[in-house]
């Protein structure tokens, strides 16, 4: 079921009372999510991710704008008639009853037509563990489980009822780094054999990237991006997104264009057809960086970490603004006692923002 | 006894030997009290060991009247308390505005001196020659006839006592279950309401299994308190409650020790040690019940 958000807006009241204005959590949202697809909402603490999300759910009322699931305006349906899977962050599996039981919940709430035997409630609850591979735990009480197996077992309360749609909140926060991996996957090749229009909220850019279908690129109540995880990442629209995407981080310079050259610490480094000259933040990936021996870019060097197929080359330079440098080159460069490194720069992984607005200032190459 | 047990006895010493002076002992000396026959609190003699007391007691009609006082106390004001209780504390939670207000008003009987209390009743509840007191006022209104609570018939000197229990015992309870229901996670109830859950059966399906420890734990203890109850009594009834029917067990005790028919140490001994039997075994009942039904984390 595809989901249409328009105008979606939520304030709240501050909770300092002596400042008068509202906290926007929420701001002027409009954006479409497509039938079917993994949806990641993506932005740092306080962006209003989450907000979304109890936006979709019916758990809080918007402020304005308006919420349709398909064609139904549901913006006015409270959470009960809504039909949407809702996953916490802290799983909120009840700890009195068996995985089973837990599982079945939103069964026995069904009334009148749509009421089930028992009987055919365990065999619900049972297919639906069967898609989270659970169906051997099912007499098991939540605290008698790993972090993982609970983060199923929610996922599959969520599922049984066949929600319109499924809303995980930071579905992977509460676990370990290897079952991180490993449930992201899970929750894609769930998501993949239900169909369900699924909407999930993270701060991690990898496990966005990974798994989603889009992402939103959100920050302080506001969509930055919304795009395909690779497009998103190759073409970022301003500053933020382009910090916000990418481990190891995109370098930030400070540079200026000069007659339609990049300069960073007075040297040419490239040709940017079709810019104004003006100071600018020039963004560079990490695998925008080749080491060449008469390179523009002159850097101190400060460190290799090798990885085998590529190194990190860790450096300086008086204009980069951050700690230090990543590059990441070909392991063929041979960089063994050299107290700096000459890079080329590769035009399509360098971004440039302005450096007023930081808004992204495209070039011709 | 290895080296570390023979410390830890050592620091469990002095706790050991002040509730071994003061709970162990007496405990043993009152069972003991219990079955000596004839014993003289003069000359400090007794004639025979054996089960007289008891027999005594349990055909004395005053104790019978207690005993059914008691049971009727307990039956009444237990589950009354317990269910308003958690009624005004279900109800206090889902309000926000002047919560601190009623939480505040709700404890005032907590921290009433229990004579004060039986004093605001007495203006409620007793006749003088001056007015019907304050609910017969009420009563009258509704075109009824003045009754006496305080020395006339039995039902209604219960309904007083049971009125007043509840009343004195009511604010711990909204106390412990106001902070229970504060402690479940807000998560649950967006999770089951997400669910399509009806407000009744988030209370049955989700509130009540998650405060049922302290439930428990109000359940028990206010068994215990009832079949202990006597100061509500005295304040309502004064120290002569064998002539006005409202004896319990422990006031029963304390007029077989200190009354006006007192000085009989081994009689009070074997309504205690009653008192015990009855206590502990419904307090087994209970721990057995919970087992089902009461859920820790």
């Amino acid at each position: 079921m595809k989901v249409v958000l328009q105008n979606l807006t939520k304030k709240f009241p501050n909770r300092n009372k002596k400042i008068k204005d509202d906290v926007v959590a929420v701001d002027d949202f409009t954006f479409e999510i497509p039938d079917g697809k993994l949806i990641g909402l993506l932005g740092p603490s306080g962006c209003g991710k989450s907000t979304t999300l109890h936006l979709l759910s019916g758990l809080q009322e918007p402020t304005c704008g308006k919420i349709f699931f398909g064609d139904e305006d549901v913006t006015d349906l409270p959470a009960e008639h809504r039909g949407v899977g809702l996953v916490f962050q802290n799983y909120a599996l009840y700890p009195h009853l068996t995985v089973e039981k837990n599982i079945m919940f939103p069964l026995r709430n069904r009334r009148g037509a749509d009421k089930l035997t028992k009987q055919q409630m365990r065999e619900k609850a049972l297919e639906a563990a069967k898609l989270v591979q659970l169906e051997e735990l099912m007499d098991r009480k939540p605290s008698e489980l790993s972090g993982g197996q609970q983060q199923r077992v929610a996922i599959a309360r969520a599922l049984v009822k066949m929600p319109k749609i499924l809303l995980l909140d930071e579905p992977l926060s509460n676990l370990d780094a290897r079952l991180r991996l490993q449930t992201r996957e899970e929750i894609r090749r769930i998501q993949r054999s239900t169909g369900i229009t699924t909407v999930f909220v993270t701060h991690d850019q990898e496990e966005a990237m990974s798994i989603s279908d889009l992402i939103v690129v959100m920050k302080e109540g506001r969509v930055h991006q919304i795009g395909k995880p690779q497009a998103v990442y190759d073409d970022p629209v301003n500053l933020f997104v382009a910090q916000f995407l990418g481990t190891p981080p995109i370098n930030v310079f400070e540079g200026e264009i000069k007659g339609e050259k990049l300069y960073i610490g007075g040297a040419a480094v490239l040709e940017v057809s079709g810019v104004a000259d003006q100071p600018v933040y020039a963004g560079v990936r990490p695998e925008g960086f080749t080491v060449a021996e008469n390179g523009a870019l002159c850097c101190g060097l400060t460190e290799v970490e090798v990885m085998g197929r590529d190194i990190t080359v860790v450096a300086s330079h008086e204009s980069f603004l951050g700690e230090e440098i990543r590059a990441i080159v070909s392991a063929d460069n041979d960089l063994e006692g050299q107290k700096q490194v000459r890079f080329d720069l590769k035009p399509g992984k360098v971004h440039l923002f302005a450096k007023d607005t930081q808004q992204r200032i495209r070039f011709g190459g | 006894m290895g080296k570390k047990s023979w410390k830890a006895w050592l620091y469990l010493l002095p706790a050991a030997l002040f509730l071994g002076v003061f709970m162990v002992y007496p405990l043993i000396d009152v069972f003991i009290y219990s079955l000596e026959e004839g014993y003289n609190f003069a000359s400090q003699t007794y004639y025979d060991i054996g089960l007289y007391n008891y027999s005594y007691v349990l055909h004395d009609p005053y104790f019978l009247q207690a005993l059914k006082n008691t049971f009727i106390l307990v039956l009444i004001t237990v589950p009354v308390s317990t269910g308003l209780a958690l009624l005004i504390s279900v109800g206090l939670s889902s309000i926000e505005k002047v919560r601190q207000l009623y939480q505040t008003v709700y404890f005032l009987p907590y921290v009433t001196n229990t004579l004060a209390v039986g004093l605001v009743f007495m203006i409620l509840f007793k006749q003088t020659p001056y007015s019907d007191g304050l609910m017969n006022v009420v009563l009258g209104l509704f075109g009824m006839e003045p009754i006496d609570f305080i020395t006339g018939p039995y039902w209604a000197k219960m309904l007083v006592l049971c009125v007043y229990t509840v009343w004195v015992v009511m604010p711990f309870k909204v106390l412990i279950l106001t902070g229970a229901l504060a402690s479940v996670n807000q998560n649950y109830y967006d999770a089951a309401k997400v669910d399509g859950t009806s407000r009744f059966h988030i209370f049955t399906w989700v509130t009540l299994p998650m405060i049922s420890p302290s439930l428990f734990y109000l359940i028990i203890t206010g068994f215990i308190g009832a079949f202990k109850a006597y100061s509500d009594a005295v304040a309502l009834f004064g120290t002569d409650l064998n002539v006005a029917e409202m004896n319990t067990i422990v006031g029963y005790v304390y007029d077989m020790l200190y009354g006006n028919s007192g000085g009989y140490p081994s009689y009070a001994s074997a309504a205690a040690i009653v008192l015990f039997a009855i206590v502990l075994t419904i307090t087994c009942i209970n721990l057995l019940v919970s087992k089902k039904h009461v859920h820790y984390e």
